[in-house]
């Protein structure tokens, strides 16, 4: 088991974060590239959701034509650099090439995705401009991964775009969220600024939308809405002695990690409430920042986990040990937080029944609590006619264009969670979904 | 017991595998370190009157991973004084007086044939080259493939060579000519002992997108240059194929040049006629350690087949190589897809619908990805089972009876061959094509 020094300084911290897809070099890329099948009606092309002409941009970088590669790229998804390394490739494109059938290491797709755009990134190359005007406005609510690839395809159909972010940095999650040994803060923000170079399209930090007439103010102002918001904070559990101090949500705890890295102090004992890949993260994160035990409990068997295989064994070659099949029911302490009471759980007829005979205490000195965030619904509630599911996800139709029709949505706030590649795809379809019902 | 030594028209060696003339055999040095590790022959970098060379003498064609899958050079001949190579040749003899050293000579006049002969037999060399194949720079100057495309001329100076040589001469040709047996034929008629080929061939292996000059540049500028390596072999056994199966000049042992880096290609050479083999790009590459691998290889092959010298099975491959018109039509393969073996990458689906005869079916469900034969379609091109990137997945199999067997020379005596442009006996006239329009159907 690998066991991590506490980081006190950026390179200590760098080292316990090491890029888990660094970037490929001239010769490794050529290479890989050269790997590549060129397979007709490419597997991996289907299994990428923003459709990336896969093989294409693969034989361009082997031509040494990273600048058409990077194109091929961009043209299909806004945020190719950081889906090239934070996209669960292993079971997106990776996971479907066919090398995989003969045992044969599949293409490393993401990386040489990464390899083309960081070069034209780095040269900045232009690769697109704003289309002609065509007189018409949108406002963007979020400058997450959705919001950043509605206002770039916005820009190239002639609209002109202002994004309102509430944090003070653009892409969402993929620089708040996203466990920093999948990219760093620089490569994510440096995407958003090489497209905005490009595309000028006006981002406006620290804008939060909240109110009606906030919103009255867009709709008279422009003439489509954009919801990107994504989710919001971790959703309260209601367990006893759950605001002790030290009891943290996981969104909450990666933000603070990717913001200030080595000067957050996480303590000896840690423990993760959670099964999905947020979970994992933290996990994985709570050790590498120097915790001596992290222990990661599910209230399910490992088999019922959402977390993607890669992501727990990645946790566990962290140090994280695990706990399956247990729930907590109390954040115990005197005063301050001491462990957590959990109590065993058990399958009875197709249903997880909580054995309350059954508990026991986990000391510890953190809890970090991945167990969902809640939704954006003080938004939703104050848009007139905006249609939301049970689960309190916006509606929309293939368009992405919701019950008001002004509103189109995309990203986590319609899908509920889920990857920077789904969200870069809602967005830029979003985007044409309002090209076309403006031009109908 | 397996025995490789050789006797190439009088030239004796431990082993068929020598160096060809070119940058690896310039000093005594190199060579010395070849026989070390285990060359059996030699063949001098061309002597002549010392040349000066350029900076920048190389370039290179590489293909997906692979480096110098082909190469050529605007190298000339030796640019070191004759004393020195004499010297050195026979230094190389006393250390191994049972290797062949050959001198590759290239001059102009018969007066310096005479005199460089003298100087190389008696610095002690087994055999004498003639170079009349170099394709640039001395072809400038009415040498080398100047010589080569010229049999008349090449007749001339191989019998002024072989009056005055009292060592077996080896006269190596050009393939810079449309018909390799005219030249084969004038140096044997010129009393030659044996033959090697083939020489560079004329070559521009790539432009620089910057400068727009040809590689290897030389100060903004370049000149075609004589191209080798394994990108060549086909040529070259084309070549030695159409020399070894010529009755009179097969009266010659034949050196085989071109491509040639691994024990495989040493054993298709000899199976085509080749009685020695002469190596340059794969060192220049590799390095002289790449002879173990042929040696072993070479040896592996002769005990599984139960060979004991190369001349068991040298040539062995010349009787199946015959003209178009001698081949049975009415032989049948199909290919043959495992579905156990495929990955599904579909390029034998594309290859065949782009590229051949559209004969192979996607399946209808999309989730799967094996393609199917279609077999009254196949034409048994082999193309598919080439392009498959998996080891025995596509099989070409027979379909034919065995029995019937009619050739084309066999229908045109029967008068059976189609003689009109709408005639009935087209080959392919009863064979499934789709219709034009098929091809824009995925449009919706």
């Amino acid at each position: 088991m690998a066991e991590f020094k506490r980081p006190t300084s950026e390179a200590e911290f760098k080292k316990n974060f090491k890029q888990k897809k660094p970037l490929m070099n001239d010769t490794e890329a050529y290479y890989e590239a050269s790997r590549c099948l060129f397979c007709y009606d490419a597997p991996c092309i289907q299994a990428c959701p923003t459709h990336i002409d896969i093989p294409l941009f693969i034989k361009q970088i082997h031509t040494d034509n990273i600048t058409g590669a990077s194109k091929t790229i961009f043209d299909s998804n806004w945020l190719g650099n950081a889906c090239g390394v934070v996209c669960p490739t292993g079971v997106l494109c990776e996971g479907a090439c066919v090398y995989n059938h003969q045992d044969v290491p599949p293409i490393q797709i993401g990386r040489l995705q990464n390899y083309a755009t960081n070069k034209s990134i780095d040269d900045q190359k232009k690769l697109f401009k704003p289309g002609e005007s065509n007189g018409k406005k949108i406002a963007v609510i979020g400058a997450g991964p959705a919001g950043i690839a509605c206002a770039c395809e916005a820009r190239t159909l002639g609209f002109e775009v202002d994004v309102f972010e509430a944090k003070d940095k653009p892409s969402g999650l993929t620089v708040y969220g996203i466990a920093p040994y999948k990219i760093t803060n620089e490569e994510v923000l440096k995407e958003v600024e090489y497209l905005q170079n490009q595309l000028g399209f006006s981002i406006r930090y620290n804008s939060p939308i909240n109110s009606k007439d906030q919103l009255k103010g867009l709709e008279t102002k422009y003439d489509a809405i954009f919801i990107s918001v994504g989710l919001g904070k971790t959703r309260q559990l209601g367990l006893e002695g759950e605001d002790k101090e030290g009891v943290i949500g996981a969104v909450e705890f990666i933000e603070e990690l990717r913001m200030k890295h080595h000067e957050v102090k996480v303590p000896a004992k840690v423990v993760v409430l959670g099964g999905g890949n947020t979970a994992m993260d933290a996990a994985s994160e709570a050790a590498r920042m120097g915790a001596k035990k992290t222990v990661l409990a599910y209230r399910n068997s490992r088999e019922k986990m959402g977390a993607y295989g890669f992501e727990y064994d990645l946790a566990i070659s962290a140090g994280v040990d695990s706990l399956f099949n247990v729930t907590p029911i109390a954040i115990v302490g005197n005063g301050k937080l001491e462990g957590v009471k959990f109590a065993k759980t058990e399958m009875v007829e197709g249903k997880l029944k909580t054995n309350m005979n059954n508990t026991f205490i986990v000391r510890c000195d953190m809890v970090i609590k991945a167990t969902g965030q809640a939704k954006q619904g003080h938004l939703y509630d104050i848009i007139d006619n905006l249609d939301i599911d049970s689960k309190t996800r916006i509606i929309t139709n293939s368009e992405f264009q919701t019950s008001n029709p002004k509103y189109f949505a995309g990203g986590d706030a319609i899908n509920g969670g889920a990857e920077v590649v789904n969200a870069a795809f809602d967005g830029k379809m979003a985007a044409q979904g309002i090209h076309n019902w403006l031009n109908k | 017991m397996i025995d490789l030594s050789i006797n190439f028209g009088g030239i004796k060696a431990p082993n068929p595998f020598w160096l060809a003339s070119a940058p690896p055999t310039n000093s005594g040095y190199q060579i010395m370190k070849a026989f070390d590790a285990g060359w059996g022959g030699a063949v001098w970098k061309t002597l002549g009157v010392p040349v000066v060379n350029v900076s920048s003498r190389y370039g290179s064609v590489n293909y997906r991973n692979t480096k110098m899958m082909g190469f050529n050079n605007i190298e000339l001949i030796t640019d070191r004084p004759l004393a020195d190579n004499l010297r050195e040749i026979e230094e190389v003899k006393k250390y191994f007086p049972d290797h062949a050293v050959i001198a590759s000579l290239m001059v102009e006049t018969r007066a310096e044939w005479e005199q460089i002969i003298k100087d190389v037999e008696n610095a002690g060399a087994d055999g004498i080259e003639l170079n009349f194949g170099c394709p640039h720079g001395m072809c400038e100057r009415g040498m080398g493939s100047a010589v080569g495309q010229e049999p008349e001329v090449l007749k001339t100076i191989v019998e002024w060579v072989s009056e005055a040589a009292k060592i077996p001469v080896i006269t190596k040709l050009t393939p810079n000519i449309s018909e390799i047996v005219y030249p084969g034929l004038a140096a044997v008629q010129g009393g030659t002992d044996a033959i090697s080929l083939i020489n560079t061939i004329k070559s521009i292996v790539g432009i620089d997108l910057d400068s727009y000059a040809p590689y290897p540049i030389v100060d903004g500028k370049g000149t075609n240059g004589g191209y080798c390596g394994p990108a060549v072999k086909p040529i070259a056994m084309n070549m030695l194929k159409d020399l070894a199966q010529h009755p009179e000049i097969n009266k010659v042992p034949i050196s085989g040049i071109g491509g040639i880096e691994t024990w495989r290609d040493v054993v298709e050479f000899i199976l085509l006629g080749a009685t020695s083999v002469q190596v340059c790009t794969a060192v220049m590459h590799y390095g002289f350690g790449i002879v173990r691998e042929m040696e072993a290889g070479l040896r592996q092959f002769m005990e599984d087949k139960n060979y004991q010298t190369i001349y068991d099975f040298a040539g062995k491959a010349l009787p199946n190589v015959t003209e178009w018109k001698h081949l049975n039509l009415k032989h049948k393969v199909v290919a043959e897809i495992n579905p156990d073996k495929c990955i599904g990458c579909d390029l034998c689906y594309i290859s065949c619908d782009d590229g051949a005869h559209q004969a192979i079916a996607l399946s209808s469900d999309p989730k799967n990805r094996i393609p199917s034969i279609i077999e009254e379609n196949c034409v048994g091109c082999n193309l598919c089972s080439l392009v498959c990137p998996v080891e025995d997945c596509i099989t070409m199999v027979k379909r034919d009876d065995g029995i019937e067997n009619i050739t084309w020379n066999e229908r045109t005596i029967n008068d059976d061959i189609p003689v009109t442009f709408d005639d009935d006996r087209a080959g392919g006239k009863h064979h499934y094509v789709p219709t034009p329009a098929d091809a824009l159907k995925h449009r919706k």
